[in-house]
Order: C-alpha cells, then structure tokens, then sequence
C-alpha cells in the first residue's frame, strides 16, 4: 500500500457562537493517493466547502481550525506558519475556488494575473520561458493563446472557469482542490470544464478533491465518494461501491431520491430539515429523519466502521442487513 | 371550455435602449399554449435562452414587443378591471430563490394572508387561517413550526414549501414555477417537487415549471419544451425528448446530463480533448 | 424495529433546524448598546443635551438672560454660574434658552429635509419615467444653489428673521441629497422578487412603495437622519454666526454672534463664547458617535450573516 499523497486526519473546524462553538468540521479524515479524485458530497451545512478551505488555511476569524492533521509529502499543512502556507499555496496545494469565475480581477488581462502567481513564487523569471509557460497552460486547459491578453469581460463563463483552473496548476502543484466549480454554470457548459480539469490533472500528476452536491457528476468524476453531513463525513468508498452499495441510510436515501431518466413520476424525498450546526441533533445528526433510528442513536455519535479496506461508515447499523462488502477496488490504484 | 387557458402567439422581446440598433433579443417569435385540462409542461433552457423572459410575459410582468399574450382567449391587455383580477388570482407564481421572495420587513403570515384578503376569496381572519393551516399541512409543513416566523428563521426549503403553499390556497389554474428547486437542499427537491406533481394530480391545477435541469423536468412533465437563445427549439414528449432527441441543442442537453451509474461511461476521460 | 410513530415518541424532538425565537425588542437593543459603546455614549450625550434643555428652566430663572438682568462683564461666580456679558445677561439662562431653540432648528430642518427626501426619492425611484425626470432635474439644479446666497436673500428682504423661518429655509436646502440617495436604494429594491410578488397580489403603486419598499428602508433613513439633523444644525450655526439668524431670538449660533460682535475675544470675555461653543462641541460628538455606532452596528450585523 503506497503512502498516501494527502493524509488528513481528524480536522476539525470551529467557529464561536452564542451557545458555545459550533463544529463546522468534525472528526474528517482521508486520504489521497497521487492520480485520485475524490469527491466530497453534501448539502449546505455539511461542511465540504469549510474542509478544503481549512487545508489551504483560509478559514477566516472567527472561525478556526480546532485540531487535526493534514500530511502532504512529509509537512503538517495545519501546523504550517504564515510564510510557509503562503509558500505553499498554488505551488504545492491549488485552490480552484466556488463562483471561481468572480476571483478573476475585472482589471487585468488573464497573461498579467497569471504572471501575478509565478511572480510571487519567483517563477520563470526570463520573458521568453514565460510567455512560453503561460501559453502552455491555456494549452492544457484548451483555450486558445490570444485569451493571454483578455480581460475576464471578454470572456464566457465557462471560459473564465477554465482560467481559473490554469491557474490553479501553473506551479504544478501537488493537489488540486476544486469548491463547486461548475456550480453557476451551463449544463453543456459543465461537462466541458469537467473533461478540462481531469486532463488538466493528468497532464500535471497531481491529485483532485472535488467539492459537490451532484452525486450524478461524482459518479462520473470520482474515483471515490466521501459523503459528509452536518460536519461529519458519514461514509466514504469507492464509488462503485458506495453507489451499487451504499451502507449509511441518508447516502441511500439521497441516491434513490435524485432524479434519473430511469424513472418518472417516482418522488422518494428524506423528510425533515436539513440540520443547523449551530444548534445539531444529539449522537448522530441524522437520526431525527432516518427511518432505522433506535434510541441509542440519539445517545451516542457512531464511531468510523471500517467495513472493508476502503469502505468506512459512521452508522450504527451499517452491517445490518447484509453482509459487508468485501474490498472491491482499492482506492487510488491507477485510474 | 376547451381551448388555452394560457398562451402566447408569436411573442418577441427585446431589450435596449428604444431607438438603438443592435435590441438584444430575449425571445423570437415564440409561441406556446397551455390547454384547458390540468397539465405540467416543463420548459428547459439554460441562461439566456428566454425562459425566464417568458415566465415573465405569462405573468403580466413584462409586456411583448411584438405578439400577444392571452388569458383564455383574451389579449391580457385589454383584460378590464374584474376580469385582470380574476386573472391575477388565476394565474400564480413559484420564483427560484426562496429568501428573496419574502419582504424580510415582515413575517412569513403575511405572505399567506395578504393574497386571501386581497382577492376576498376568505370571509373573515379565522376562515384566512384555517385555509392557511390546511395548504401548510398539504406541502408537508407543520403550521405551528413556521406561522408568527420571520424569513431568515426558516430553512430555504420551508420557505419554498410556504410558497407552495401560497399559490396553492389561492385556488389557482395555473402556477408558473421559475427554477422551484434549484436553490433547495438536494434531500428536499424530491419532496418539493412530489408536492408540485400532486397539484394537478390532487388540486386540478396546471403547473409550467422552468428549469435547465432536464432529470427533474424529466420526473414530472407531461410534456417537454425545449429552448434556446429565445426559441422554441424542440418540443415532445418526455420520453421522445429524453430517448430520441431531434434537435442538436436537445441532444447535447441531454448528453449533458451524467449519469447516476458509474459504470456507464459519459466519457469524462477523453483523449480528444474539446476546447 | 419499534414503528415510527412510536419512535417519534421517545425520541426528543431534537435536530429541527427552526431557529431560536428572536428576543424581544427591548432586549435586542439593550443588547446593540451593551456591543457598541460608542453608539451608547453618543445616545447618552444626546439625553443629557436634551434634558439639559428641557429642565434648565426650572433650575434658573430665565428672566436673568434679559438685557440688563444682571451686572455686566461679570466672570463666573457663585451668583452667575457662567457670569455675564457686555449688556448684563445671565450666560448660563442664555445658554439653557439657546440650546432647545438650535436643537429644534436642526430637528426640524432635519426631519422635513429626511421626510421630503424619501417621498420624493420613492416616488422618483418606483414609477422613473415623468416623475423621475422633473424630480431629478428639480434636486440636482436646486443642490447646486449655495445657501448662504438664498439666506441673504430672504435676510435682506424680511423684516425680521425667526427662528421658524430660519428653519424652514435650512430644510428647503436639506432635502436633496437624501432624495438622491433613497431614489438610488429604491431603484435597487424595485426588482427585488418580493416586489413581483406583490404585483401578483394585485398590488399598484403607491401602496406598494409605502408598504413594501419603505419599510426595507427604513435602516438606512434612520442612519441617514443623524446626518441629516447634524448637517442642518451645522449649517444653521455657521448661517447665524455671520449674523444671517434670528435676531432676536436666542440659539448658539447668535450667541456666538454676539459675543463676537461685541469683541468678547479681544476683551477676553472668554466666559461668553466659550459655554455655546462648547455646547456645540458636545452636541456634534454626540451625534458623530450616534451615528458612527449606527453604523458600525449595522456593518457588524451585515458581516456576521454573511
């Protein structure tokens, strides 16, 4: 089993309120091998966007890390100081981040912000080795070479997106974390950005945690599925496995309720609402809307069941009902 | 009566200044009926293809630079006092975000009751607030957890099941929906739309419901129109639509949209690479 | 497995994601002031001013600010707490006469500024065609004319200036940067969605604007109306000082006047300009922490919720 490329464990994040902290992230660990893309699936609340701000340290006061590790070759992220994340960020870990589209600068050519990042870490100092550069990543992502010298105005959403994501590897960086790129935009649109990032990925080697809502794209774009609710993340596997054979009721129960071109006139919705983490259930936050709650899970938070090598639960029933799967693709193998 | 209920003949809109030359057009000659027997027709388009602009128009919020909207059979502009309230009251709306809809000065009862009063379809408070109670409960919402509530103290899925519940006691023919679940929880768009299925099954009222997301329009429609930089570019039913497209723009759509089984391939790894 | 309508009854009815009630009135504001002193200190200033205005009378005898009421050029002592000026008046009751008069000035000319700018800038803003263009043209023409030349205008050509009068003439000069400033806020409200929805109620016009738009506002009017009355109260007081006021009639910025007039400087009768100015002073500290606190406040809230 190769060492993981990314090893988080246990992050947790906080953020102070009136009733005492409240844990936007609680208890996450995973782990990354080089090639993967993992998807991190919840709705709003859950804390998939908190996760993968918190490993590029971008958690704004009041809200902070409260503990946690996040290995990336050999470095504790968290425990970074300032100059080193700032070393760090875009060279070793990259953000493509939500609504990326609106972190462009209205004021500057798209040649002048990506010049902007290799400036700042010193990067390609000669002209020509830079003009060159800056061509080969708008290459890569599939736009054409005259986009240098656009300004963001000129340019359509997705196109945008996809200079958002050039810059995200243009110091080649180790891991690529992607927040709901293709949130705001087209559906025919979305596909294409999608093909862009995974051939951006493979071109560089690097690693993607892919940030949603869509199970539909995940299943599709990731290798494996981590599936967080309120702060938690309740199930994690390949995603054959978890979508052939899903073992936490509110993965099941989110899967059969999205709509397909299988089936029509079919509404299997989860009753209740969606949990505040201000103020979150007791044990586990699910229990007020699942059908197989019993009195201990209002009680006791599930502790991580690992059913197989790579197919972890937090459910206190998760072997009930079937046995448990026996490992069927090993995470991060080669794509 | 047979006939439309609602329709709109040939309708153009433009906008830009009046007198420039390049009018950005919204629709193009876009005509569209809803029948008279309670059905859900499903309009799909992503931004800019005019659905929004057309909703618009079929609420009397917008008026047509050229062509007619009409109200069984009457041009709405021409509708005198009585009968454009009656239309009013008819034809109700559904809007996308479920925060901005509500007037975040007062509380959500006012939303509920305002509408009853004004259109004099209750005779007193209490009759107001027992039609009240009744909708809430007919979208799945418990009306002591959200009555005598401000906007911001609800989730956005309550909000949205509230103006469900809105249009519902008004009696309507009609209710356009504009993009009802896009801004709701995933775990909650299944409910929410079974809540809108039922209102023709249950409540004989017609439902146009707009959306770029061609699954859910795919759930509940009975039949599926499909738009483009402001035309109408296929129309059918869903099965035709979905299983055998016509039009390019409907079949890229429909290609667009990834399959839930990860073992078919929608062809994300791609060695030929689009730009 | 027990059913679920047995399991709902063990179970707590935990996990809804209802927020808490909001607290009453009383206590959000008692909370806003316990967050932001300043907006507490300013607030408390202001109630000082204003009883200090309200219950003077019955602390002094305010026949003493009368000419010749008292000996003049008298430093402060314990017969006259602010002593006396060149024609024998009590500075102290001149000044407890002088504070209500420029407060109602400002007051006045602010509200009636604020309360025409809002009329104007909804109906500007909600119905724009006609009525948006004469409103426009009307506030941006008038808030080019300086208002010193309209008030030496009308000084010159009344027989006397009244404290009303001069009131009125400072608010026929306020009202046009709020009209300005809510037509522009109403523009952006108009195609806020809950205004569709009223128009689907079969609401029109004016009741619309007044009861779906102007609530939205008032946050804003009740910031901009600090800065209404403390620009009215600024520009009445510069107005008097150069002699432009109520001549007979008491407020700070005659006083002001007259010590000067009087050469109170260059007597160092310091005991005659240095109480209204000081006054003044207090006066416009306690409104810039009003509405600094206001604001502050308000931005707070705004970056909490975002």
């Amino acid at each position: 089993m190769e060492q993981p490329l990314l090893d988080v464990r246990g992050l947790h994040v906080e953020f102070p309120t009136a009733r005492g902290p409240a844990r936007a992230v609680d208890g996450v660990s995973f782990r990354l091998n080089r090639g993967m893309r993992l998807g991190l699936v919840g709705e709003s609340g859950s804390g998939k966007s908190t996760t993968v701000l918190a490993l590029m340290q971008l958690i704004k006061a009041p809200g902070r890390i409260g503990g946690g590790e996040a290995w990336l070759a050999g470095d504790n992220l968290l425990a970074m100081n300032t100059a080193q994340m700032r070393q760090a960020r875009f060279s070793r870990i990259a953000l493509v981040p939500q609504g990326a589209m609106n972190s462009l600068n209205p004021v500057l050519t798209v040649r002048a912000q990506i010049d902007d990042l290799l400036d700042a870490h010193g990067q390609k100092p000669d002209p020509a080795q830079r003009l060159q550069h800056v061509a080969g990543l708008l290459q890569r992502v599939g736009l054409p070479e005259t986009v240098a010298d656009q300004y963001p105005h000129q340019l359509s959403g997705g196109m945008k997106q996809r200079v958002c994501i050039a810059i995200a590897i243009a110091l080649s960086p180790q891991v690529i974390l992607a927040d709901e790129p293709t949130s705001a935009l087209d559906v025919i649109v979305q596909k294409q950005v999608m093909q862009t990032l995974i051939h951006a990925q493979k071109e560089i080697g690097a690693a993607i945690v892919l940030v949603g809502h869509d199970m539909g794209l995940m299943a599709q774009f990731a290798h494996v599925v981590g599936v967080m609710y309120a702060g938690r993340l309740v199930e994690i596997a390949p995603v054959r496995d978890i979508f052939a054979n899903p073992r936490h009721p509110y993965t099941r129960m989110l899967i059969s309720s999205l709509p397909s071109f299988a089936t029509r006139k079919v509404f299997r919705g989860i009753p209740g609402v969606a949990p505040s983490i201000v103020n979150p259930p007791s044990g586990c936050a699910f229990h007020p809307r699942c059908p197989k709650a019993e009195e201990r899970c209002s009680r006791e938070v599930p502790a991580e069941d690992v059913l197989s090598d790579a197919h972890r639960v937090r459910c206190h029933f998760a072997r009930v009902g079937g046995a448990a799967t026996a490992a069927t693709a090993q995470a991060g193998t080669t794509p | 009566m047979t006939g439309a209920l609602l329709e709109v003949r040939t309708a153009s809109v433009a906008f830009g200044a009046p007198g420039s030359k390049t009018p950005q057009w919204a629709l193009r000659d876009v005509s569209l009926s809803l029948p008279d027997t309670p059905s859900i027709t499903a309009i799909v388009g992503e931004s800019g293809s005019g659905k929004t602009t057309l909703t618009r128009l079929l609420l009397g919020l917008l008026q047509p630079t050229a062509g007619t909207v009409l109200y069984q059979g009457n041009r709405l502009g021409q509708l005198d006092g009585t009968a454009f309230a009656a239309y009013r009251r008819e034809v109700q709306a559904i809007f996308q975000d479920p925060y901005s809809v509500y007037n975040p000065f007062y509380k959500v009862d006012r939303s509920l009751l305002l509408p009853l009063q004004r259109f004099g379809l209750v005779a007193s408070r209490d009759e107001a607030y027992a039609r009240i109670r009744q909708c809430l409960e007919a979208v799945g919402l418990r009306p002591g957890d959200t009555l005598g509530r401000y906007p911001h103290q609800l989730s956005g899925g309550q909000r949205q099941r509230i103006m469900i519940a809105r249009a519902l006691s008004l009696r309507p023919r009609v209710i356009v929906a504009d993009e009802p679940v896009s801004m709701v929880d995933a775990s909650l768009r299944a409910t929410i739309l079974e809540s809108l299925y039922r209102l023709k099954t249950e409540q004989q009222v017609s439902l146009l419901y707009v959306t770029h997301d061609l699954a859910t329009a795919y759930q509940i429609a009975d039949r599926i129109v499909v738009m483009f930089n402001g035309e109408i570019v296929e129309e059918g039913e869903p099965e035709n639509i979905i299983h055998a497209p016509q039009h390019p723009y409907t079949r890229a759509l429909v290609a667009a949209v990834p399959p839930l089984d990860p073992t078919v391939s929608w062809g994300l790894e791609t060695t030929e690479f689009v730009a | 497995m027990p059913t679920r309508a047995a399991l709902q009854r063990i179970l707590p009815r935990r996990g809804v994601a209802v927020s808490r009630e909001t607290p009453g009135t009383w206590r959000r504001a008692g909370a806003a002031m316990a967050s932001e002193p300043m907006l507490a200190s300013g607030l408390l200033l202001l109630l000082l001013v204003g009883l200090f205005a309200m219950l003077g009378p019955l602390v002094i005898n305010t026949e003493l600010a009368q000419i010749g009421a008292a000996p003049p050029r008298q430093r402060p002592g314990a017969e006259h707490w602010l002593g006396t000026d060149v024609q024998g008046r009590d500075i102290f009751a001149a000044l407890v006469l002088a504070t209500p008069q420029t407060l109602k000035i400002g007051l006045f000319a602010g509200v009636m500024g604020l309360g025409l700018g809002c009329i104007l800038g909804l109906l500007a803003g909600y119905f724009g065609g006609w009525t948006d263009t004469v409103v426009r043209t009307l506030a941006d023409v008038v808030m080019t004319i300086p208002g010193i030349a309209v008030l030496v205008l009308v000084a010159t050509n009344v027989r006397s200036m009244t404290v009303a009068l001069m009131a009125v003439i400072v608010a026929g000069l306020a009202w046009m940067y709020p009209t300005r400033t809510i037509r522009a806020q109403t523009l952006s409200m108009r195609e806020r969605p809950y205004v569709d929805i009223a128009r689907l109620n079969g609401m029109g016009g004016l009741q619309l604007v007044f009861t779906e738009i102007f609530p939205n506002l008032l946050p804003y009017i009740a910031a901009s109306f600090v800065t209404a009355v403390s620009s009215a109260m600024l520009a009445t007081i510069g107005l008097e000082a150069l002699g432009l006021g109520p001549q007979n009639e008491f407020t700070l910025g005659m006083m002001i006047f007259w010590a000067q007039y009087y050469g109170a400087i260059l007597r160092n009768l310091w005991w005659w300009w240095l109480p209204p100015v000081a006054m003044m002073a207090l006066i416009f500290i306690a409104l810039l922490l009003t509405s600094t606190g206001m604001d502050r406040l308000v931005n707070r809230r705004l970056r909490v919720e975002a």
